[in-house]
C-alpha cells in the first residue's frame, strides 16, 4: 500500500476524444481502457502511493463505496502486464 | 456507400511510408516490385497535413516506415509535428543511416519508440541477406544507442528457411541488447517475398522446431521474471483458415505510400484497384467514401465459399492480396482456407518447401536493377 506505481518508460496514457475513452499507448500497441481502469491510471503519477491513490479515488467517487480491492486488483494486473512498475 | 460509411470506425493506425529508398536489399521486402519506377515523394508540408488529418480522424498510433525512413532529411520535423498532434510515434528502421546523435535528436523531437530490424543473429548471414557488409555491426551499435537514450525498443526479425534455425541465438541476442519486444515475423509472401517464395518458405518440420524453441525460451523468460515480450507471427501458409487480414479491409489501418497513394494495407498496391491519393482528396473522404477503401468492406462482395460461411465475420475471407496473387482474382477466398477451391496452391507450396534446395545466391534481391528488370519483363 505504501508502494508508488508509475507507468513504464514507453507507455503513454491519454484521452482519445474519437474513441471517447482513455487509452494506453505503447510500442505498436494500444489498449482501450474502461472507465474504472482509466480513472485509476489517471491517478498514477509516479509520486503517490497506492494508498493515496485509493484515497483520492474514494474522494472523487463518494458513491462508489470502498475502492481498495478494485484498485489493488487492477494495479496488480497492470504490473503483470508490465504496463506499470513500482518505483 | 453512405450507409456503409456509418458503420466504419476511424483509422486508429496510420502508417506513413515516407520513401521507397533504402540502402538494404532484403529479398523479402514488402515494397512493390516496381518501386524503382515510383520516385515521387510527398514533401514535408504534405506529410504534416496528412498527419493532421489522420489525427483529427482519430489515428493514435503512427509508424514512420519505408523503405528506410532515415533517408528523409525532414524526419525530425515530421516526428516533432506528429508528437505535438498527440500521436504515439514509432520509427521503423534498418538502423542504417542512424547515429547516436540522431537517436538523441529524435528523442528531443518526441519520438516514442524505435524498432530496429535485423536479418539474422550472426553477421555473415545478416549481411548476406541485407546485401551490405557493414549492416550487422551498425545494427548492434544502434540498438545499443537506442537503449542508452532510454527508448523502449522492438527488435524485428523476418523469419524464413535460412534463419529459422537461429531462434535461440536470436532471442539470446535480443536479451543481450535489452530489447523490450521481439517480433519474429515469419515471412509473408507479398512483394519481393512472393517472387522469392520458394527460396524463403520454411518446411513444416523447420517451423515446428522453431515454435518449440520459442515457446521454451518464453517459458524461461517468465521463470526469470524477464519482461522481454516475444511475438511469434506464424506463417499462414501452414494454417487451414485464413488470417483476419488487417483486422478487416479499411477497418483500423491506413497506409500512405511515398507518393501519397492511400492504401488499406502496405501490400494493397499490387491489387488492380484504383486507390485514391492524398494530394487530390481529403483523408476523411478517402477513408469513408472512396471506392478503393469501400471495395472490400462488409461482405456483400464475397463469392462462395465465403458468402455462406459461418466464419466470414471472423476472418473476412482472409487476405485480398493473397487471393489475387494465388488465384488471379482478389474477390476469391484466401487459398489458405481449406474450403477454398484453390487450396491446392497452398498445399503445393508446402510440398515445395519440403524439397527446396535454393541457397541465398538463388534469391532475387530487392534493388533498383532487379526492380527495373522485373517490371519491364
Amino acid at each position: 500500500m505504501e508502494q508508488i506505481p508509475r507507468l513504464r518508460r514507453g507507455f503513454r496514457f491519454q484521452w482519445e476524444p474519437v474513441q471517447n475513452s482513455h487509452v494506453l499507448l505503447y510500442p505498436e500497441g494500444m489498449v482501450k481502457l474502461n472507465d474504472s481502469a482509466g480513472a485509476i491510471l489517471a491517478e498514477v503519477d509516479g509520486t503517490r502511493s497506492v494508498q493515496s491513490i485509493i484515497a483520492a479515488l474514494e474522494q472523487k467517487y463518494p458513491d462508489a463505496g470502498p475502492l481498495a480491492a478494485d484498485v489493488e486488483a487492477f494495479l496488480g494486473e497492470a504490473i503483470r502486464q508490465h504496463w506499470i512498475e513500482w518505483l | 456507400m453512405n450507409e456503409q460509411a456509418d458503420k466504419v470506425g476511424p483509422p486508429l493506425w496510420l502508417l506513413a511510408e515516407l520513401t521507397y529508398r533504402c540502402p538494404l536489399q532484403c529479398p523479402y521486402c514488402s515494397n512493390p516490385i516496381d518501386y524503382a519506377s515510383q520516385k515521387s515523394e510527398l514533401n514535408t508540408e504534405q506529410w504534416l497535413d496528412v498527419l493532421r488529418q489522420g489525427r483529427a480522424m482519430g489515428a493514435a498510433q503512427l509508424g514512420f516506415s519505408g523503405g528506410e525512413p532515415l533517408v528523409r532529411q525532414d524526419l525530425p520535423e515530421l516526428i516533432a509535428g506528429a508528437r505535438e498532434l498527440g500521436y504515439y510515434t514509432n520509427l521503423i528502421t534498418s538502423g542504417l543511416g542512424l547515429t547516436a546523435d540522431k537517436v538523441d535528436t529524435f528523442a528531443q523531437a518526441g519520438l516514442d519508440h524505435i524498432q530496429v530490424s535485423f536479418q539474422a543473429s550472426d553477421p555473415e548471414l545478416n549481411n548476406a541477406l541485407a546485401g551490405s557488409h557493414k549492416a550487422f555491426e551498425q545494427k548492434l551499435a544502434m540498438a545499443r544507442a537506442v537503449k542508452a537514450a532510454g527508448y523502449p525498443m522492438v527488435l524485428n526479425f523476418v523469419i524464413h528457411r535460412h534463419n529459422i534455425h537461429q531462434m535461440n541465438d536470436i532471442l539470446a541476442l535480443c536479451e543481450n541488447l535489452d530489447a523490450d519486444y521481439v517480433e519474429l515475423a515469419t515471412c509473408q509472401y507479398y512483394g519481393w517475398a512472393f517472387k522469392n517464395r520458394e527460396g524463403l518458405m520454411p518446411s513444416k518440420s523447420q517451423l515446428v522446431k522453431a515454435e518449440q524453441e520459442v515457446n521454451q525460451y518464453r517459458a524461461d523468460l517468465m521463470d526469470r521474471d524477464q519482461p522481454m515480450k516475444v511475438i511469434f507471427v506464424t506463417p499462414d501458409y501452414y494454417e487451414e483458415r485464413p488470417k483476419a487480414c488487417m483486422n478487416g479491409w479499411g477497418s483500423l489501418f491506413l497506409t500512405v505510400a511515398p507518393d501519397g497513394t492511400a492504401l488499406p494495407c502496405h501490400s494493397a498496391r499490387l491489387l488492380p484497384i484504383d486507390f485514391p491519393n492524398v494530394q487530390s482528396q481529403s483523408l476523411n473522404d478517402i477513408w469513408y467514401h472512396s471506392p478503393g477503401f469501400n471495395h472490400y468492406r462488409g461482405d456483400s462482395w464475397m463469392p462462395e465459399p465465403c458468402r455462406s460461411c459461418d466464419e466470414k465475420g471472423k476472418d473476412f475471407g482472409g487476405c485480398r492480396c493473397q487471393a489475387y496473387l494465388l488465384t488471379g482474382n482478389a474477390d476469391n477466398a484466401d487459398p489458405v482456407c481449406s474450403k477454398s477451391p484453390h487450396h491446392d496452391r497452398i498445399l503445393a507450396a508446402r510440398t515445395a518447401a519440403d524439397h527446396a534446395t535454393a541457397g541465398l545466391e538463388d534469391l532475387t534481391y530487392r534493388n533498383a536493377h532487379n526492380s527495373r528488370l522485373l517490371y519491364r519483363g
